[in-house]
């Protein structure tokens, strides 16, 4: 470290944030020169987001400490940061679409002249001075229903800029443009930093990070892993940083892959007229006994994908079978008999009844079963007894099956899903992010049983971002980026560098 | 080998032998939770009861000589009757809107669903000769018809339309009345009478409901119970009803299991109308034998106290409705000291926000012992293992 003239403009050390049952970020430092743009990179679950709220206020740290111009903060919420001039523009934006740009801008903060009244001339001159800094030309009559995702997100750092912020976080803030849009975008920013601006931006575009950021901080598995300039590096390298340089090796299995195809997808297509697709043309086998795992950035058409799948969401094109048997157009429970098991992506809102006990929980889906049911009643016994069997089975930590889920760890809640759509001995499962945060005894548990599964015959699409996960349990590797399958991988030999490429869009390849 | 074995067969035994026994201590905070729900729901009446109290003496009233009056009067044979006369209905329109809350529907239009089935039972039911046993049950199947085809409006505008079943059944609630009066007046008043008391064509006898107790309590009590008891069946205890409670309890975990929201909004919202059909049947087949003045008033909108009041369950919402109905029958006797009658309004309004209060800050208690329970009973568990 050198002398500095100017302290830095934010200063992290140590920052160690914990969630029950997951740690987020530990051993964070972050050193923020003043007048830069900094980019923080990582994949998604890094801890970007995490890190940030921290900077922001919006959580505080278990360990570390929070220097802001050289002064050490102790942020208790948001208002705290943004007295001392931190100001953070959201991914999704938080505007009021019945409201001008004006008020949008002012909200929470009305100037007042005497007697309450809101002085808008006095907010008016002002906002425009500082979109004259800026670069941008707004409407600020306009209602914010009327400005499309650029103009809104120039409302929105305007608003931050009139809290009188000088630190501006972006959570990523070029996911949402279009390229003219980021070229703009990047154009303001550089005036703001002209002006005496400091501008940290999360990212995981590696190319728009090494185009205009001044330094570039990576992120992986919550901490801190590397300081680098633009000029140093470059993409290949920048990716290899945040996807690691050390990738686990397939686990060897024992039982070859045999040839009938359990799930047969063809030409999946999922949007909305008007719209980009989501998902656009996709098409792959699963055989018995084979898993497939699916990497990518989240947010590039996996969800819909496995929606689609179930039968959750209409498909624009696209044919689904299982076992030879089409099931394009039957509603989700009868693909769910054919079977289909689904451990969903986030077991909160789409696996569980929280507020239930757990038997009805291992009931959800299968409460039409023979041995389940009692002529239309539910038989509670073997409901019962049938939940204590997955409890058993897969060792969810639980006093008993009459406890509500709401009870239970994170890990103990996944097992029991996990356990209940394999209970039924499906024959294609749909596992997305099966181990999501989970601790490490329930991950090993819920990967062996999986491996079981599929050695007995069952058909696997792995969704996940947990490369460990993907390469340990796939036999084929797809990337999924911006809707398409961009390349089909073998686990063996896949380099960090290849799926850092692959997921980030840099590099894609016909498939 | 064989050593190996003995292992395997032992160690789940020892597992299950743990297990059953924490099970023995799940059970218990269960029966305990229901002991608990039972103590704070009669904790948040007497605390509604004094709150009442301190109006009524900021009013200048004595609080105390009111409360005795109403215990007196209250506690006689022929006020026991009009209780049980005065809760049937509340018992069957509490019902009907707390099918709607498991399933997290908010059918506020059960004051709309009595009102009109009670028009074309009894218009229809007046037209037909029928012998008895099917004369009555017919009926009341045209109520429960009548009911369920007003609230299927509403489904359909939600399932169709997207638009929110509070709006809808409260508006309906006023296009009932307003298409009621229309065709009463225009089509179905008896003008074969002159008198002030308009109605529809009275019914014949064999639609008539009889009494259990001559003039006093209507045989639809045991109706009531009836539907109090299916309520119990269908929704705690049938596959239907577990569908039902899933969605409501967690839609897009239901939706992803295939249950069709869709359609169980629909088949919700007819079951409560159509519950809501029977609402208004007492006063039309066992007092008035017609349409006309007479059909009480607010009924749908008390039921939706009840079923707060009562949880939605099913001897929760006959507590809470005979708990009504005890207040109602004793209002006159309030009048004779007087306090305003309307006094009882107050104390069902105080009552059904401190259950409600008290109830959501016993659960939330509740919850987190639970929780905390669960997590100690996991790690003796762990450490035995």
């Amino acid at each position: 470290m050198s002398v500095q003239a100017v302290p830095l403009a934010v200063e992290l050390t140590g920052i160690e944030k914990r969630f029950p049952g997951v740690i987020a970020n530990h051993d964070v430092d972050l050193r923020v020169r003043a007048g830069t743009i900094h980019a923080i990179v990582g994949e998604n679950g890094a801890g970007k987001s995490t890190l940030m709220k921290t900077l922001y206020g919006m959580h505080q740290p278990e360990a570390g400490t929070i220097r802001v111009n050289g002064a050490e903060q102790h942020f208790k919420s948001p208002s705290d940061a943004i007295a001392v001039g931190i100001g953070m523009v959201h991914q999704h934006f938080m505007l009021a679409d019945n409201l001008s740009v004006l008020e949008n801008v002012i909200l929470g903060l009305e100037p007042t002249v005497g007697g309450g009244r809101i002085d808008f001339g006095g907010a008016r001159r002002r906002i425009e001075e500082l979109a004259t800094a800026t670069g941008t030309t707004l409407d600020l009559d306009a209602p914010v229903s009327e400005l499309g995702v650029g103009a809104r997100q120039r409302v929105e750092i305007i608003k931050v800029l009139f809290r009188g912020a000088r630190i501006l976080i972006l959570d990523e803030p070029t996911a949402v443009l279009v390229p003219q849009e980021v070229e703009e975008l990047f154009e303001n920013l550089g005036r703001l930093i002209a002006d005496g601006a400091t501008i940290i931006f999360i990212s995981h575009k590696l190319d728009e990070v090494l185009a205009h950021a001044d330094d570039i901080t990576v992120i992986r598995q919550g901490t801190t892993v590397a300081e680098v300039k633009p000029a140093d590096v470059d993409r290949a390298a920048l990716g290899e940083l945040m996807v690691g340089s050390e990738l686990p090796s397939p686990e060897g299995r024992e039982s070859p892959i045999a040839d009938d195809v359990r799930l047969r997808v063809r030409n999946i297509t999922v949007g909305k007229p008007g719209q980009r697709n989501v998902v656009e043309d996709v098409s792959f086998d699963i055989r018995s006994g084979e898993i497939v795992g699916i990497a990518g950035v989240e947010g590039n058409g996996q969800f819909e994908l496995c929606e689609a799948i179930l039968g959750q969401t209409e498909m624009l094109t696209g044919t689904i079978e299982v076992e030879g048997r089409d099931v394009t157009s039957e509603p989700t429970r009868t693909r769910r008999d054919c079977g289909l098991g689904y451990v969903p992506f986030d077991r909160h809102r789409e696996a569980l009844l929280l507020n239930m006990p757990l038997w009805e929980n291992t009931l959800l889906g299968r409460e039409d079963e023979a041995e389940l049911a009692r002529g239309p009643l539910v038989d509670t016994r073997s409901a019962r007894a049938d939940c204590v069997e997955i409890i058993d089975r897969f060792s969810v930590l639980t006093p008993g099956e009459s406890v509500p889920a709401f009870a239970l760890s994170g890990g103990n809640q996944q097992k029991l899903v996990v356990g209940r759509e394999l209970s039924d001995r499906p024959r294609v499962l749909i596992a997305a992010h099966p181990t999501r945060g989970v601790d490490i005894g329930a991950q090993a548990a819920i990967w062996s049983e999986i491996r079981h599964a599929r050695d007995a015959g069952l058909a696997v699409l792995l969704v996940s971002a947990d490369l460990e996960e993907l390469i340990g349990l796939s036999d084929t590797l797809k990337v999924m980026f911006d809707g398409r399958i961009t390349a089909t991988l073998d686990p063996a030999n896949v380099t960090p560098a290849m799926l850092g490429s692959y997921m980030t869009g840099a590099v894609q390849e016909a498939s | 080998m064989s050593n190996d074995r003995a292992d395997e067969v032992a160690a789940p035994d020892g597992a299950a032998a743990t297990r059953s026994g924490a099970r023995r201590g799940a059970l218990s905070p269960n029966v305990q939770q229901s002991l608990v729900t039972l103590a704070s729901s009669i904790g948040a009446v007497l605390l509604a009861f004094a709150i009442c109290g301190v109006l009524l003496a900021i009013t200048g009233k004595d609080p105390i000589n009111a409360y005795t009056k109403m215990i007196e009067t209250g506690f006689t044979k022929l006020k026991f009757y009009e209780m049980i006369d005065r809760a049937t209905p509340l018992v069957i329109s509490a019902v009907a809107v707390a099918i709607g809350f498991k399933m997290n529907l908010f059918n506020i239009g059960v004051e709309g669903q009595y009102k009109i089935a009670t028009l074309f039972a009894a218009v229809i039911g007046a037209e037909v000769n029928l012998p008895k046993v099917i004369h009555l049950p017919f009926v009341l199947l045209v109520a429960v018809a009548t009911g369920a085809g007003w609230a299927w409006i509403a489904a359909f505008l939600k399932v169709k339309r997207g638009v929110n079943e509070v709006i809808s059944t409260i508006m309906l609630n006023y296009v009932a009345l307003a298409l009621m009066d229309y065709l009463f007046n225009e089509f179905w008043r008896d003008k074969s009478k002159t008198d002030l008391n308009v109605k529809t064509k009275p019914l014949p006898t064999s639609a008539w409901m009889p009494d259990i107790v001559a003039g006093r309590v209507s045989g639809f009590a045991i109706v009531a119970l009836l539907v109090a008891f299916v309520y119990w069946i269908v929704v705690f205890k049938s596959r239907f009803g577990y569908r039902l409670r899933a969605s409501g309890e967690n839609a897009v975990a239901a939706r992803t299991s295939g249950i069709s929201s869709r359609r169980m909004i629909v088949i919700a919202m007819l079951m409560s109308g159509g519950i809501a059909g029977l609402v208004g049947m007492q006063s039309v087949t066992g007092e008035i034998h017609a349409y006309g003045l007479g059909i009480p008033d607010n009924l749908g909108f008390n039921g939706i106290a009840v079923a707060l009041l009562g949880r939605n369950h099913p001897l929760g919402i006959i507590a809470a409705a005979m708990l009504f109905g005890f207040l109602d029958s004793t209002g006159a006797a309030l009048q004779l000291e007087k306090v305003p009658s309307s006094v009882i309004a107050v104390i069902q309004a105080i009552l059904v926000l401190t259950v409600v209060i008290v109830n959501q800050v016993v659960k939330k208690r509740m919850d987190r012992r639970t929780a905390q329970r669960s997590l100690e009973a996991v790690q003796t568990v762990g450490a035995a293992a």
